[in-house]
C-alpha cells in the first residue's frame, strides 16, 4: 500500500476519496456498526435535550458544563479502558481519585503550590497504581481482588488525612484554571487535558507497540509469552497508567471543586467501567477502543445532565442508565454474532 | 433384520451459519448395533452433523426419522431423551465435581425430588465405570485430578448413565494411548452386542478398519458416499471420495548434500524432573530433527523447555554458542528461536487480531521508533512473510480466526520467518489441518530448512516424523531409547520402540 498526500482534511469529509486502496477508506470500513451507533445515541440524547428543554440544553454554558463533568470521568475511564483490553480490572480508581485528590490539597503540599499540588496528585495516583501493578503482575493476584484491597485502602487513608473535612483550595493558579477566563475559544481547560488524553491515549493504543502489547496481553496472555512478550512487564505498566490518569483526575477535581475531599470519586469505577463496556470494550479482554469509551463517558453525563434540567430523580437516572448498559452489550452481541 | 426400520434417518440435512454453508443436504443412515463412521476432513461438515444430531444446533431443512417415526431433536435435552448421547472431543466435565456427580449431571437419582442420593450416585457410577473397563477409577475423585484418558471413560460412562441408543462419539482416540485405545474398541463391541449403535468419527483409517461396520464419507457439507463397507473399501477410494485426490501425504524431497558442520542449537543434559531424562541433541541448520513418542512421553515438553517456557531442572541450551538464562522465553526469542506450539489458537494466536498483527508481534521492536509502530512498514514485512509462505487469502488485514487451520500455522511460521529466527520449534504442527493442506505445509517446512533454519519437530503421526525429518529421535517415558537417520526406520519400527522401548544405539 502507498502512504497517500495527507489529505486528511478532504477525506475526513463524508465523500470517500476514489480510489479504493486508500487507508482511510479502509478505516471508514472498519470504522465499525458500534462507534457509529453510540454516535447515534448520543445524537438522539441531544435531540431529546434539546426538545425537552429547547432552552437551557443547548446554552453554551449547559454544553460546557457537561463536557466538564464528563473530563473528570472520561480522563479515568480512559486508562480504565486499557486495563480491561489486557484482560484485568481496575476497582480502585475512585479510591485513587480521591486519595491523590485529598494529599495534593494539604496544608503542606499547598505551600508548594500549583506545581506541588499537581505533582503530588500525579505522583500519589501513580504510586497506587503502582502498588496495583506489582501485587498483580508479579503478586500474581487476581486483579479484582488486589485493586479491591487498594479501593479499601485507598479510602481509609484518604479519609484518615482530611479526618472527614473538606481541604479547601487556597492556591490561586489552580483556582483560576476553573474560570471563565481561563477558557480557550469557549472551552474549559479541563476539557481541553480531557480531549488531550483521549488523543494520546488513541495514539498510545493505535500506533505504539505499547498499545499492540495491551491487545495481544488480553487477547491471549499465553499466546503473548510464547511470542516473546514480556507480559508480567506489560501489566505493571498497564496499572501504572491506570493510576497516572487517576492523578490527572484528581487534579481536574481538585480545580472543578476548589477543593479536596476524601469522598471525591465515589463510584468513579463503576462509571468508568459501564462507559467503556458499552463502548466495546470486551470484559475478557483483547478488544476495546479509546474512542468508544470516551463516547460512552459522554452518552453517561448527557443523561446526567437531561435527567437534572428536567428536575427527574436520581433514582430514575440510575435506573436509565442500567437499562443503557444492559442494551448496549446486547446490541454487541448481536452485531458480534453476525460476523 | 430386513424389515426392520434404520435406527435414524436423516435426509437433506442443511444448516448454515452466516457467511457458510456448513451442512448441504447431507444423508446419513444409521442402524441399530451397527458402528458407523464419519469420514470427512476438517470443515467437511462432521461437527456440525453431530451438533444436529446431539440437538445442539437446529438444521435449517431436512428431515429426520427416528425409529420409523418422524422426530425433531429441539434441544440437547430432547436428543438424550429420545437415546442419542454424544462424546464431545473436548470433553464437557466439570472438573471441581466428582466423577459420580459429572456423570449424574442434570439426572441425580433423588428423593422427594430434590435431595441427591449420594451413595446411589456412586454406587451406579462404580458400576458405570466397571463396565467400562476402569473400576479403578474412584466414583468419589474429583474429575480434574484424572488424566485425560481417565476423563474420557467418565464421559463415557456418563454417556452410558442414560437410556441410549445411540452413541456419537467425536474423535475418541485422539488423546489416547494405544492400550487405551484397545479398551475403547472393546467398550465399542460390547455396546453394538446389545444393539447400541454407534457413530464414530476419526481421522485414523486404520480405526475404521478395525471397529466400522460402514462408513459415510462428508465433503463440502454432502455426503459424498454413504454406507460403504467399512472394512473392504479400498483406501485410496476412501481418500479420494474425502479430498479429490488419490494421495494422502506427500513429503518434499530431503537434500542431498550433509547439512551445516556446525550446530547452531545444542542441548546438554536438559532434563525435567518427573517429565524427562537427560537430553543431549545438536541441531544444525538446514536440518529436520524429529521427535517421535506417544503423548506423554515427554516430546512436548522438551520443546517448551528448550523453548525456555517451562523451567528446566538441570542442563544447557546454547544457540550459536551462547548459553540461554533457564526459564525465560526472552532469551530464546532473542537467540533466534521460535515456538509453534501444539495449541495453536490457545497458545499462539490472538484470535481477534488481523493477520498481520498476528505475525508482527515477535518482531515490533524492529518496526517502531521509540515505541511508535511504522505500520506501512510493519504491513510490509508481514505481507513478504505471509506471501513468501503462500498463506491464504492474501489479506493482510483479516482476522486470523477467519483462516483455515492451515494457514493460521502458516501465520504462526511467518511470524517466526519475520523475526528471522534460526531454530524452529514445531509442536505437532499439522494438527487440525487438512489432509490437503498439510503437503504443502511440509513443503513450507523443508523449505525454511533449505533456507538454513534449524527445525525441531514433534508429531504424533509417525509418518509425518518418518516423512519430514532428516533425523528421528525416538521418546518413551521421557527417555531417548533410539536415534536414527529417518531413512533407516520405518513405521513399525518406531512403534515397537515406542511402545517396548528395547534399547538401542
Amino acid at each position: 500500500m502507498t502512504q497517500p498526500a495527507p489529505a486528511a482534511e478532504a477525506a475526513a469529509h463524508k465523500t470517500a476519496p476514489a480510489d479504493g486502496g486508500s487507508p482511510w477508506r479502509a478505516t471508514l470500513a472498519r470504522a465499525d456498526v458500534r462507534t457509529l451507533s453510540l454516535l447515534g445515541v448520543l445524537a438522539a440524547l441531544i435531540l431529546i435535550g434539546g426538545v425537552t428543554q429547547p432552552d437551557s440544553f443547548l446554552d453554551t454554558d449547559n454544553l460546557q458544563l457537561i463536557l466538564t463533568q464528563a473530563s473528570v470521568i472520561g480522563v479515568v475511564t480512559v486508562g480504565m479502558t486499557f486495563v480491561i483490553i489486557s484482560g484485568g480490572i481496575d476497582l480502585s480508581v475512585g479510591a485513587i481519585v480521591a486519595l491523590a485528590s485529598v494529599w495534593a490539597t494539604t496544608v503542606a503540599t499547598q505551600e508548594y503550590g500549583f506545581a506541588g499540588i499537581l505533582f503530588t496528585a500525579v505522583v500519589v495516583g501513580m504510586g497506587c497504581g503502582l502498588v496495583n501493578g506489582l501485587l498483580i503482575a508479579y503478586g500474581g493476584m487476581v486483579p479484582f481482588i488486589a485493586t479491591l484491597a487498594m479501593l479499601a485502602s485507598g479510602r481509609g487513608l484518604a479519609l484518615q488525612i482530611t479526618d472527614g473535612k473538606t481541604q479547601m483550595v487556597t492556591v490561586d493558579g489552580v483556582l483560576r484554571l476553573g474560570e471563565r477566563d481561563s477558557y480557550v475559544l469557549g472551552i474549559p481547560p479541563l476539557v481541553l487535558v480531557f480531549a488531550a488524553v483521549t488523543v494520546v491515549g488513541w495514539l498510545l493504543l493505535n500506533r505504539t507497540t505499547f498499545g499492540r502489547r495491551s491487545v495481544a496481553v488480553g487477547g491471549n496472555a499465553e499466546a503473548a509469552r510464547l511470542a516473546g512478550i514480556d507480559v508480567r512487564r506489560q501489566r505493571l505498566y498497564l496499572y501504572l497508567l491506570s493510576g497516572l490518569c487517576c492523578g490527572i483526575a484528581a487534579f481536574l477535581l481538585i480545580v472543578l471543586a476548589g477543593s479536596g475531599q476524601n469522598t471525591n470519586g465515589n463510584l468513579y469505577e463503576l462509571d468508568a467501567i459501564a462507559a467503556a463496556i458499552i463502548g466495546g470494550t470486551l470484559l475478557s479482554g483483547g478488544r476495546g477502543t479509546i474512542v468508544g469509551s470516551v463516547l460512552g463517558v459522554l452518552i453517561f453525563t448527557t443523561i446526567t445532565n437531561i435527567f437534572a434540567l428536567n428536575n427527574l430523580e436520581t433514582a430514575t437516572q440510575q435506573i436509565a442508565k442500567g437499562a443503557i448498559i444492559v442494551a448496549a452489550v446486547l446490541v454487541q452481541r448481536r452485531t458480534a454474532n453476525n460476523h | 433384520m430386513a424389515p426392520e426400520p434404520p435406527l435414524l434417518t436423516m435426509s437433506g440435512i442443511t444448516k448454515s451459519f452466516p457467511g457458510v454453508r456448513a451442512l448441504d443436504g447431507v444423508d446419513l443412515q444409521v442402524q441399530a448395533g451397527e458402528v458407523h463412521c464419519l469420514l470427512g476432513q476438517n470443515g467437511a461438515g462432521k461437527s456440525t452433523l453431530i451438533k444436529v444430531l446431539a440437538g445442539a444446533h437446529q438444521p435449517d431443512g431436512g428431515e429426520i426419522t427416528w425409529r420409523g417415526e418422524r422426530t425433531a431433536l429441539k434441544s440437547p435435552i430432547a436428543a438424550m431423551r429420545l437415546g442419542v448421547a454424544t462424546i464431545y472431543q473436548e470433553l464437557d466435565l466439570v472438573e471441581h465435581l466428582s466423577v459420580a456427580e459429572n456423570v449424574h449431571l442434570g439426572h441425580e437419582p433423588t428423593t422427594a425430588g430434590f435431595v441427591v442420593r449420594a451413595r446411589d450416585a456412586k454406587a451406579s457410577t462404580a458400576a458405570l465405570l466397571k463396565r467400562l473397563g476402569h473400576g479403578e477409577i474412584d466414583p468419589g475423585r474429583l474429575v480434574g485430578e484424572l488424566s485425560a484418558a481417565q476423563q474420557q471413560i467418565v464421559s463415557m460412562a456418563r454417556a452410558l448413565s442414560h437410556e441410549v441408543r445411540l452413541i456419537v462419539m467425536d474423535e475418541p482416540s485422539a488423546a489416547l494411548d494405544p492400550d487405551e485405545v484397545d479398551n475403547l474398541f472393546r467398550i465399542v463391541g460390547d455396546l453394538t452386542a446389545d444393539g447400541v449403535a454407534v457413530v464414530y468419527i476419526s481421522h485414523r483409517l486404520e480405526e475404521i478398519r478395525r471397529i466400522g461396520d460402514r462408513v459415510t464419507v462428508l465433503k463440502d457439507g454432502r455426503a459424498v458416499a454413504g454406507g460403504l463397507p467399512a472394512k473392504d473399501t479400498p483406501t485410496k477410494d476412501l481418500v479420494a471420495l474425502m479430498t479429490g485426490r488419490n494421495l494422502e501425504y506427500v513429503f518434499p524431497d530431503r537434500p542431498t548434500g550433509p547439512p551445516a558442520a556446525e550446530p547452531v542449537l545444542t542441548v546438554r543434559g536438559l532434563t525435567r524432573h518427573g517429565e524427562f531424562e537427560p537430553l543431549d541433541l545438536d541441531l544444525r541448520p538446514g536440518e529436520i530433527v524429529g521427535l517421535a513418542g506417544l503423548v506423554g512421553s515427554g516430546r512436548s515438553e522438551i520443546l517448551e523447555t528448550i523453548y525456555g517456557a517451562r523451567k528446566a531442572s538441570a542442563g544447557q541450551v546454547s544457540v550459536g554458542g551462547e548459553t540461554l538464562r533457564p526459564g525465560s522465553v526472552r532469551a530464546a526469542v532473542r537467540a533466534g528461536l521460535g515456538l509453534a506450539p501444539e495449541e495453536r489458537k490457545a497458545q499462539a494466536l490472538l484470535m481477534l487480531e488481523s493477520v498481520t498483527r498476528n505475525v508482527s508481534v515477535s518482531t515490533m521492536s524492529r518496526f517502531s521508533r521509540g515505541g511508535w509502530v511504522d505500520r506501512g512498514a510493519e504491513l510490509r514485512a508481514a505481507r513478504a512473510a505471509t506471501r513468501e509462505l503462500s498463506l491464504r487469502p492474501d489479506q493482510p488485514h483479516v482476522p486470523v480466526r477467519t483462516l483455515s487451520g492451515g494457514n493460521q500455522q502458516k501465520a504462526v511460521l511467518a511470524r517466526w520467518l519475520l523475526r528471522g529466527c534460526r531454530v524452529l520449534l514445531l509442536d505437532e504442527p499439522t494438527r487440525g489441518v487438512d489432509v490437503g493442506a498439510r503437503a504443502e505445509l511440509y513443503a513450507v517446512i523443508r523449505r525454511l530448512a533449505d533456507d538454513g533454519l534449524a527445525v525441531l519437530l514433534v508429531s504424533s503421526e509417525v509418518p509425518e516424523v518418518l516423512g519430514l525429518a532428516d533425523r528421528v529421535l525416538v521418546l518413551r517415558e521421557g527417555r531417548v531409547v533410539h536415534r536414527a537417520p529417518a531413512r533407516d526406520l520405518d513405521e513399525h519400527r518406531v512403534l515397537d520402540l515406542v511402545l517396548e522401548g528395547s534399547p538401542a544405539s
